[in-house]
């Protein structure tokens, strides 16, 4: 499918045959670029940056590289091409021919869905708005600002819905995606992990790879909606969400192996010998790592959720993978085992399966990214360091569910408040150990050179080399 | 497309990988798959149509290994990894006979996978080429064609067995362009069970059909009855093919390709240097430009290698075509009647029209054959550049911006 350049907001979705929303749209633009500048990446409206654009749908639609200044950035709306057979396949609508318009019944909960969704891909732009001061290498700098670029497209995706299928409500809803600020204590961001702060090049690795995991999935299980519009946008966001991710394993994976690398040169072995030589100790990245997976967890909601059952017997949004299931896609008669707090211990029970769906996500994540941390230990292993990152256990620092009541260790014993308090820093990331590492951040501009703290990437972007000019600062 | 034992294994790096699922969603043939651990990809699905290589976000999809197809590593092995091996040399005797297919300027028909992509050739199609249709047929569902016709395009005496096939469609929609490719997917298995590889053929004709009006297109395909040392062997796919008669049944999967198309425009000049089979794209522009000479005005230039006349397709309808339409160029690697002549040898020789023609802004060039040429050709072009006082860089790097500069080589 091609795409019509001559468009002020290039698409696949016949926008220019609809002017009352092209209007609408036209209109939220301006207010968008006005988010941008105040918002967007801190100092680089002037950069030209290595980007990839996505110029259409179809494979060789991604190939399209070239240096843009951000805020020229082409922000399109794409969907996956439609296929004009698709059936809801599952909950109660199973069977029926998808909803090209929202049905009347289900409008309020499929704009609440968009509208969460869409809270957080301007949120994430604003929390990474400052890490372009202390970016190690070019290269980074560059997928800095290409996933903030593709957060920004995204925010698109859910503005076209909003316009195009919820009339005046989507109008106001869009506008206030751009109201709201991360962080802000009067007018927030909707989740709790998006208004957390990015300070530092390690949680944007660890952000990147836990939370745009998140993402991932929630985009993955909105994929199977039966409202059509909605799956084929979340699809082809699927794509771009794999940057990020990449970004983060990748980021994350270079640390370690660059404090590997160090600690076996030296012959060091005290966190406080490793942060001496000017990189993060692995006791540090673990830390870092406990905090990110438990906040990002959260975000999947209570382990038991009416919301859920309904937003899946409705057929709005569907489990991970859910065409790939063989159940019979109602599961009123299904259960699922959950964790709970019986006794002060923690116990498995089983709850109707409909009301556990946020749990069978969380699941899913979990198994998800377990995979990368154990990549990650391949590196320290191959280095020969007798030491492996855990992925904590799914109960540890919960502030939404069963869990935000009790305090659960790494290892999954249940605390009292005392025990908590007097190990909490073991497990998780300090002021101190934040200090640490902001001290480490400074901005590299050279081409072809790292940080001291970080491995240069083993391939580069789109086949360029590792020392390309990723971004001319002019 | 390459020598008949010798693939170009495409592989993912485990280290690289973050499992995100982008190319097994993306691949249109299910030729990738993956477990907990690992993305793969399975040597005697995969036809090498890159369609996985852009959205991939992080460029563990690039990889080949050169290997001898019966050792291509199994996904099984693959599933195991956690880097990838090591590139293993093949054994000096197949590289002897590598080279020795390379010099014969011939291309040994029964193709295997498609090989990663030249890095000069063009990453997009000319401005003016038609949209085409990919992938409209994947691995589980091919589409049936009607062998129309088999016919040999050799002389009797020939050392190589070149066949003309015509394949209809009948009603079924499988639009082709020239340039062009299908799939052919042999019948049964191979001595271990599994499916055989599809082999992958460049249409020989233009996109109104092989017959004005009919849903049907050509193959020039060539008989694979010997391996590298000489010993015989049966090219599945190719003698599968050659001995089709009229009537028979043939699953096809495609079309493939979406850069190598011919411009569209007027003005548009084109060059195009073949070996051997290498031609079919050649004559399906031909042909196309030929029936609709009206709307081209531009010239057409041919450089065409093979070992001697007899040896070389559509030898004797290429000598009816009027000079003043194709300006064509032979040259002759094993004839006893002339010295020794490449296809780089009579780039040299016309050197004024090829540089007239790099230099055009309406000119394109296509290069189609065994992979041994490309280097060559692209030598003579810096030399001729040269002599016309141009940069051969420069020029390349316009033509490959403006899509102006399609290698398929094997």
């Amino acid at each position: 499918m091609s795409i019509d350049y001559s468009q002020k907001i290039p698409n696949n979705v016949n926008l220019s045959d609809d002017r009352t929303l092209q209007r609408a749209l036209e209109h939220w633009q301006p207010a968008f670029l006005d988010w941008w500048r105040d918002m967007g990446p801190d100092g680089s409206h002037n950069f030209d940056v290595y980007l990839r654009t996505a110029v259409s749908v179809d494979p060789s639609g991604w190939a399209h590289f070239e240096h843009v200044k951000m805020p020229d950035y082409r922000w399109g709306i794409f969907l996956q091409p439609a296929d004009a057979a698709r059936r809801i396949h599952f909950g109660e609508h199973k069977g029926e021919a998808a909803w090209q318009e929202v049905p009347g019944e289900h409008r309020a909960n499929l704009r609440r869905i968009i509208v969460t969704q869409g809270d957080t891909e301007p949120a994430s732009v604003e929390q990474q708005r400052h890490l372009g001061m202390t970016a190690p290498s070019l290269y980074d700098l560059r997928n800095l600002f290409q996933v903030n670029v593709e957060e920004g497209r995204h925010l698109w995706a859910m503005v076209y819905l909003l316009h195009r299928h919820f009339g005046r409500d989507g109008r106001e809803e869009a506008e206030a995606l751009l109201g709201r600020r991360s962080g802000d204590e009067d007018n927030p961001r909707i989740l709790g992990a998006f208004n957390e702060r990015t300070p530092d090049w390690l949680s944007f690795f660890m952000f990147t790879y836990f939370t745009d995991r998140d993402g991932k999935f929630q985009l993955c299980a909105l994929a199977e909606s039966g409202f059509d519009p909605l799956a084929r946008t979340t699809r082809f966001m699927l794509t771009e969400e794999a940057h990020h991710m990449f970004v983060g394993e990748s980021g994350v994976s270079r640390v370690i192996q660059r404090t590997c690398e160090v600690m076996r040169e030296r012959d060091l072995h005290d966190p406080a010998d490793v942060r001496a030589a000017g990189v993060i100790d692995l006791e540090t990245i673990q830390r870092y790592l406990n905090f990110h997976y438990s906040v990002t967890i959260d975000l999947f909601g209570a382990d038991q959720s009416s919301n859920a059952a309904t937003f899946y017997s409705a057929g709005l949004k569907g489990r991970f993978e859910e065409g790939k299931r063989d159940d019979d896609h109602l599961l009123k008669s299904d259960v699922y085992r959950i964790l709970d707090v019986r006794d002060g211990k923690l116990a498995e029970r089983e709850v109707p399966m409909l009301n556990a769906l946020n749990e069978v996500l969380r699941d899913d994540y979990i198994k998800d990214s377990v995979g990368g941390v154990a990549r990650w230990n391949k590196v320290i292993e191959k280095a020969g360091i007798p030491f492996r990152l855990t992925v904590p256990h799914k109960a540890f620092n919960r502030k939404i569910g069963t869990f935000a009541n009790v305090h659960v260790s790494p290892t999954g014993e249940v605390l009292s408040e005392a025990a908590w308090q007097a190990n909490m820093d073991k497990w998780l990331a300090t002021d101190a150990d934040r200090a640490f590492v902001a001290s480490l951040m400074g901005r590299v501009t050279e081409p072809g050179r790292y940080a001291n703290w970080i491995a240069p990437p083993a391939v580069g972007v789109n086949r360029q080399p590792v020392d390309f000019e990723y971004v001319r600062f002019n | 497309m390459g020598a008949p034992d010798i693939i170009k294994q495409h592989l993912i790096d485990p280290e690289i990988c973050i499992r995100c699922n982008t190319c097994e969603d993306t691949c249109p043939i299910d030729a990738i798959t993956h477990d907990d651990r690992n993305y793969v990809v399975k040597a005697e699905v995969c036809n090498g149509c890159n369609a996985c290589l852009s959205p991939c976000p992080t460029g563990a999809i690039d990889n080949w290994r050169t290997m001898l197809r019966g050792q291509a590593y199994p996904i099984d092995a693959q599933l195991l990894w956690d880097e990838l091996p090591p590139e293993v040399p093949l054994p000096e005797g197949e590289i002897d006979a590598i080279a020795r297919i390379a010099e014969d300027s011939k291309m040994p028909a029964a193709a295997v996978q498609a090989v990663e992509a030249s890095r000069h050739t063009s990453p997009k199609a000319p401005w003016s080429a038609a949209h085409p249709y990919v992938n409209l047929h994947g691995m589980r569902a091919p589409v049936t064609a009607t062998v129309a016709g088999n016919y040999r395009l050799t002389a009797d005496d020939a050392s190589s067995d070149i066949h003309h096939l015509v394949l209809d469609f009948g009603n079924q929609f499988f639009p082709v362009l020239e340039g062009q490719a299908i799939g052919i997917v042999p019948p049964g298995t191979d001595a271990s069970g599994k499916p055989h590889y599809i082999r992958m053929y460049s249409v020989a004709s233009p996109r109104d059909g092989e017959r004005p009006g009919y849903n049907n297109l050509a193959l020039t395909v060539k008989r694979v009855d010997q391996d590298h040392d000489g010993l015989p062997v049966r090219g599945v796919a190719s003698n599968f093919l050659c001995d089709l008669a009229k009537g028979d049944a043939v699953q096809v999967v495609g079309p493939f390709g979406n850069t190598f198309l011919m411009p569209n425009h007027r003005e548009a000049s084109v060059m195009m240097i073949c070996t051997g089979t290498g031609s079919a794209p050649m004559r399906a522009m031909t042909e196309r430009m030929r029936r609709n000479i009206a709307n081209f005005d531009g010239r057409r230039l041919l450089f065409f290698g093979a070992r001697n006349q007899r040896e070389l397709p559509y030898f004797g309808p290429l000598l009816k075509l009027p000079k003043d339409f194709l300006d064509i160029h032979f040259a002759f690697s094993r004839d006893p009647e002339v010295p020794r002549r490449y296809v780089q040898d009579a780039i040299r020789e016309a050197g004024a029209q090829v540089a007239v023609l790099l230099a055009d802004p309406h000119g394109y060039v296509y290069i189609c054959g065994l992979k041994g040429m490309e280097e060559g050709v692209l030598a003579a072009f810096a030399d001729v550049c040269a002599a016309a006082g141009q940069s051969w860089p420069d020029l390349e790097a316009t033509l490959r911006a403006e899509g102006r500069l399609h290698i398929e080589t094997y």
